[in-house]
């Protein structure tokens, strides 16, 4: 136990006032960015994430080009004002990491196969971390894909659980990841029911983690609803506006 | 047994249909069910479930119509953006009525970079860059007229049900319009007035290519338009 920070307080609230299995209020937008292909932002809590899509496109470096398959790059960055302290805008050794995690998640999702010998680039930029930026950055980026109009067989959603002073909690922030016991980040196929990111950090018991790991999967799937929804919305208000054209 | 209305929009990864159907574009089967892969409007025929895309790539195929720019001169022929993660290729043989002899032919005489051209796709594979020909009536160098872009996925909607759309247009703005598979669009008229009307109305379908009862809507507004103006 941490002992120097109450992460939940006598009335089993969490430090946001937030209740274990509760998450954070969550806003996702899509088609944010002209020049993208696709693009799309999300807040939860306080982590605010832009992700960008190009794509598929010619592959430069030419030699980097799969003779069978779509090449898919990501590169998940942190803004130097996104933390407390100044971040080298260089990428670390922790953003090449999560660069990596996060284009394994959305790999098994996306029909590569369909676009030899192109390159699919998504961007993920943190512009305010306050936590949960690999799930929410995961989140962001499929929904990306999604509006630049790519294949993909399913959505991908993630979502971390945890464990703090002792009780299981869905979604942590900042303050609940560096204090508490453990986190474990999901990212999940809704629809095909499998998962594409599991890491851990920290300790759980078995009996633990298979409660933790059913948390993120239900955060996940409230997730996705909202994902589905902003997805729609871009094309739905259109939709609306002109039917009331219609009516007048 | 089908789990959404028709034209309603879906997002990738949801179940459209289970049962012995056929899964038409844009959507893929897995045993018996039929999920979407793209984000689009849901079309349930009588044996096959499909998707209309609101947002795609061009993808080249044989015979397609394309509008594309001369990117660069090779030794025997021109590579050409043609709008596509592929890059189209014309060769100089196709270009010349006569066998092209190097010594003799400069490509940059009959073709430029920066140049339009109206051109067609004769072959592509997956292994392949799209070949172009120019080789048809109609086809070749264009000269004139105003373009405009629009995504690929919009490019039957623009062209309408057997071309009612697209001849629509053409009749109340006068005006000549091409359309590339590729989501160009060439538009030329008789006066800039006239050409202008034309963008106007192909970039409103292209914003509610999703909705219902479009030809009837931008009719109305070209005539309102030109109400405006007269």
């Amino acid at each position: 136990m941490s002992g120097k920070i109450r992460l939940i307080d006598e009335n089993g609230l969490r430090v946001d006032g937030r209740k274990p299995n509760e998450l954070r209020p969550i806003k996702m937008e899509v088609g944010v960015l002209s020049n993208a292909d696709g693009s799309a932002y999300i807040e939860q809590g306080k982590s605010k994430i832009l992700a960008a899509v190009y794509g598929p496109r010619e592959v430069h470096p030419r030699h980097l080009a799969l003779p069978d398959r779509a090449l898919l790059r990501c590169r998940y960055h942190m803004a130097p004002f996104s933390v407390e302290e100044r971040k080298s805008p260089a990428p670390s050794r922790r953003e090449i990491e999560l660069s990596k995690v996060i284009r394994e998640a959305l790999e098994p999702a996306v029909f590569l196969e369909k676009f030899p010998r192109t390159s699919i680039d998504v961007f993920i930029e943190v512009l305010q971390a306050d936590g949960g930026t690999r799930c929410a950055g995961t989140t962001v980026a499929a929904l990306a894909l999604a509006d630049a109009g790519i294949p993909m067989r399913d959505m991908v959603v993630a979502c971390a659980a945890g464990k703090i002073d002792g009780v299981l909690v869905l979604d942590l922030n900042d303050i609940e990841d560096k204090e508490g016991e453990a986190d474990l980040p999901v990212a999940y196929m809704p629809n095909l029911g499998l998962i594409s990111l599991l890491q851990m950090d920290g300790t759980l018991t078995f009996e633990e983690f298979k409660q933790a790991l059913n948390l993120a999967i239900e955060g996940c799937k409230q997730i996705y609803r909202l994902q589905k929804e902003a997805l729609k919305a871009k094309y739905v208000a259109i939709k609306e506006e002109v039917e009331e054209a219609c009516l007048q | 047994m089908f789990y959404f209305e028709n034209r309603q929009i879906v997002t990738p990864g949801e179940l459209l249909a289970e049962g012995d159907y056929i899964a038409g574009s844009n959507t893929y089967k897995e045993g018996l069910k039929i999920y979407a892969s793209r984000l689009g409007l849901v079309e349930y025929e009588e044996r096959t479930v499909q998707v209309i895309a609101l947002n795609s790539v061009y993808i080249p195929s044989p015979g397609d119509q394309v509008i594309g720019k001369i990117e660069d001169i090779n030794v025997n022929g021109w590579t050409v953006d043609i709008n596509s993660p592929y890059k189209g290729i014309l060769r100089a043989n196709d270009a010349f009525n006569k066998p092209f002899k190097q010594q003799r032919d400069n490509l940059a005489n009959l073709l430029d970079v920066g140049d339009l051209i109206l051109a067609k796709v004769v072959a592509f594979d997956r292994t392949i860059d799209p070949i172009l020909t120019i080789r048809e009536p109609g086809l070749g160098k264009i000269t004139q007229g105003q373009i405009v872009r629009v995504s690929p996925a919009k490019v039957p909607r623009i062209i309408g049900r057997k071309a009612s759309m697209i001849n629509m247009i053409k009749r109340e703005t006068e005006c000549k319009i091409i359309v590339g598979r590729n989501g160009i669009v060439l538009v030329s008229g008789p006066s800039p007035e006239n050409e202008r009307l034309a963008i106007l109305a192909i970039e409103r379908i292209a914003q509610e290519a999703h909705t219902s009862g479009l030809t009837d809507r931008i009719a109305e507004m070209i005539k309102r338009e030109k109400g405006v103006k007269a």
